[in-house]
C-alpha cells in the first residue's frame, strides 16, 4: 500500500514537475520527459505489471492536460512500461548501464510512435527533420535528467524495498 | 516469506484488459465526450492547485536567469528610453488632442467599435505542457468563471489561440503555433483570405505559415499585418495574427504561401485575455 501511494506521489510530482518548472528550462523549445524515465524505470525494476500500471498513469495525465482523446497517450505509456518489463529479469540493482540504455531506447521508441500516430497523418512526412530536431534532442536532453533522476528512483525503490522486508519479518 | 495473495492474474490478460479499457476511453471520448468530465474534476482537485504553485517556482527560476543577462541592458535602455519618454510626452498631448477629435468625429458618424466592447476574463497561464510536440497550455480560469470550448484566448498583442477543453477551475488553450492549429484569416491591406497554419519546423524560428493566399494582383509586402478573418468558424473576427516575413508563390501559380511572425510573443506568455463572446453567437445576432 505504501508502496502504491509513493508510486502515485511520484508520477504526479513529475508529471507537475515536467510542465511547470521544466518547461522553463527548457533548451531551444525542448524539454525533458520525465514520465519516460519513470515508466520505464518502473518497468524494469519492479516487472511488467508496475511498469504497466505506472504508464497508465503517466499517460493519464498528459492525455487529461495535453492531449485531445483520453487514453492515446495512456496506451503508449503503458505499452512502454509492460515492455520495460521484460528486462526485469536481467536488471540489477547496481548496474546503471541498463537503465541507461533501456530509458534511451524507451524515449527513442516513443519519439518515433508519437511522430507516426500523430504527425505523420497529417501530411507531415519529413521525418529526419523531426528526428533531428524534436526526437533526439529529447532523448539527449532526458538521459542527462536522467543521471540525476534514476539516482532518486533507486534510493526510494531501495527503501521501500528495506521497509518491506522489515515488515514481513515482523509476520513471521 | 512471503505473504499469499489469494487471486494472481498474469500481467498479458492485464495488458490486455487495460490496453481495452485505453481503446475504450478513446472511442468514447472522440464520439461522445462523456468521460472527460469526470476525469477533468478529478484533475482540479489534484493536479491544478500543485501546478499554480509550481509555476510560480519555474517563472522565478526564469526571472533569475533573465535577470543577470539583462541588467547591464537594461542600464543601457533606461537612459535611452528616458530620453524616448521625453519625446513622447510632447507626442502624446498632441495624440490626446486628436483623439478628442476623432471620438468627436466618429460620433459624428455613428461608428460602433466592434471589437471594443467584447466582454474579457483575465487568466493566468499556469503549465506550459508537458510535451515537445505540441503547443497547448493551461489557464487557471475554467466553467466556473464562465470559460467555455471554443472561446478565443487574445492578449493585448493579438490572437494567442482558442479554449479546447474546459475544467471547473481550469481550462486548455491550444495555441496558433501549434503544429494541429488552423486559423481562418485574411491580408488587412486586400481583405483576401489565407490560412494560418502552426508548423513544429518553424517554431524555433518563432514563425508560423501563412497557406492558400490567392496568387492575384493584390501586392503583399513584408510586414503586412495579418488578422482573423469573418469567415472563420470559431475565431472572431480582427484580432491581429502576425506580420508577413516571407512570401512566395506556391508551385500550381494559383496560391501564394510564406512565413508569418505572430504578434504576441509565446515564450513570454503569462497573463491571457479570455474573449467571452463566441463566434456562433455573433453569427445568430
Amino acid at each position: 500500500m505504501l508502496r502504491k501511494i509513493i508510486t502515485f506521489l511520484l508520477v504526479t510530482v513529475c508529471f507537475v514537475l515536467q510542465s511547470t518548472v521544466f518547461n522553463s528550462l527548457a533548451l531551444a523549445s525542448i524539454s525533458p520527459n520525465l514520465l519516460i524515465v519513470l515508466t520505464s524505470s518502473f518497468g524494469f525494476m519492479r516487472g511488467k505489471k508496475t511498469g504497466l500500471f505506472v504508464g497508465f498513469l503517466c499517460g493519464l495525465y498528459l492525455d487529461v492536460f495535453s492531449g485531445t482523446f483520453i487514453g492515446f497517450y495512456a496506451l503508449i505509456y503503458m505499452y512502454l512500461g509492460y515492455i520495460n518489463g521484460f528486462f526485469n529479469k536481467i536488471f540489477f540493482d547496481d548496474d546503471i548501464k541498463l537503465p541507461m540504455v533501456l530509458i534511451t531506447l524507451s524515449e527513442l521508441l516513443y519519439g518515433v510512435i508519437i511522430y507516426f500516430c500523430l504527425f505523420f497523418p497529417r501530411g507531415r512526412f519529413d521525418f529526419m527533420y523531426y528526428l533531428v530536431n524534436i526526437i533526439v534532442p529529447e532523448v539527449i536532453y532526458t538521459v542527462i535528467i536522467t543521471i540525476f533522476l534514476y539516482q532518486i528512483i533507486r534510493w526510494i525503490h531501495r527503501k521501500l524495498v528495506a521497509h518491506e522486508r522489515r515488515r514481513e519479518s515482523k509476520f513471521v | 516469506m512471503k505473504k499469499k495473495t489469494n487471486f494472481h492474474m498474469p500481467s498479458k490478460y492485464v495488458l490486455l484488459f487495460v490496453t481495452l479499457f485505453c481503446a475504450a476511453l478513446i472511442f468514447l471520448t472522440y464520439s461522445v465526450d462523456k468521460v472527460s468530465g469526470p476525469i477533468r474534476t478529478v484533475a482540479n482537485y489534484t493536479i491544478i492547485p500543485m501546478q499554480k504553485g509550481l509555476n510560480q517556482i519555474g517563472l522565478w527560476i526564469e526571472d533569475r536567469g533573465n535577470y543577470f543577462v539583462d541588467l547591464n541592458a537594461t542600464l543601457e535602455e533606461n537612459a535611452r528610453l528616458q530620453e524616448e519618454l521625453e519625446e513622447l510626452k510632447v507626442t502624446n498631448s498632441e495624440i490626446l488632442l486628436k483623439r478628442s477629435e476623432y471620438e468627436r468625429m466618429q460620433e459624428l458618424l455613428e461608428l460602433k467599435d466592434e471589437y471594443s466592447d467584447y466582454e474579457t476574463v483575465g487568466a493566468k497561464v499556469i503549465n506550459k505542457g508537458a510535451e515537445n510536440w505540441f503547443n497547448t497550455f493551461i489557464i487557471n480560469k475554467g466553467s466556473e468563471d464562465g470559460i467555455e470550448k471554443d472561446m478565443n484566448v487574445i492578449t493585448k498583442g493579438g490572437l494567442v489561440g482558442i479554449v479546447i477543453t474546459v475544467g471547473p477551475d481550469w481550462a486548455q488553450v491550444r495555441s496558433i503555433i501549434d503544429d494541429s492549429s488552423s486559423v481562418s484569416s485574411m491580408m488587412l491591406s486586400s481583405s483576401d483570405p489565407c490560412f494560418i497554419r502552426g508548423d513544429l519546423k518553424l517554431l524555433n524560428e518563432g514563425e508560423i505559415r501563412f497557406e492558400q493566399l490567392e496568387n492575384n494582383e493584390n501586392e503583399i509586402a513584408e510586414g503586412e499585418q495579418v488578422v482573423t478573418s469573418n469567415t472563420s468558424e470559431k475565431f472572431l473576427p480582427g484580432f491581429l495574427v502576425g506580420y508577413v516575413t516571407d512570401i512566395s508563390v506556391d508551385a500550381n501559380n494559383l496560391t501564394r504561401s510564406g512565413t508569418v511572425t505572430p504578434a504576441v510573443d509565446f515564450k513570454q506568455l503569462q497573463e491571457v485575455l479570455v474573449v467571452k463572446t463566441l463566434k456562433k453567437q455573433i453569427d445568430i445576432e
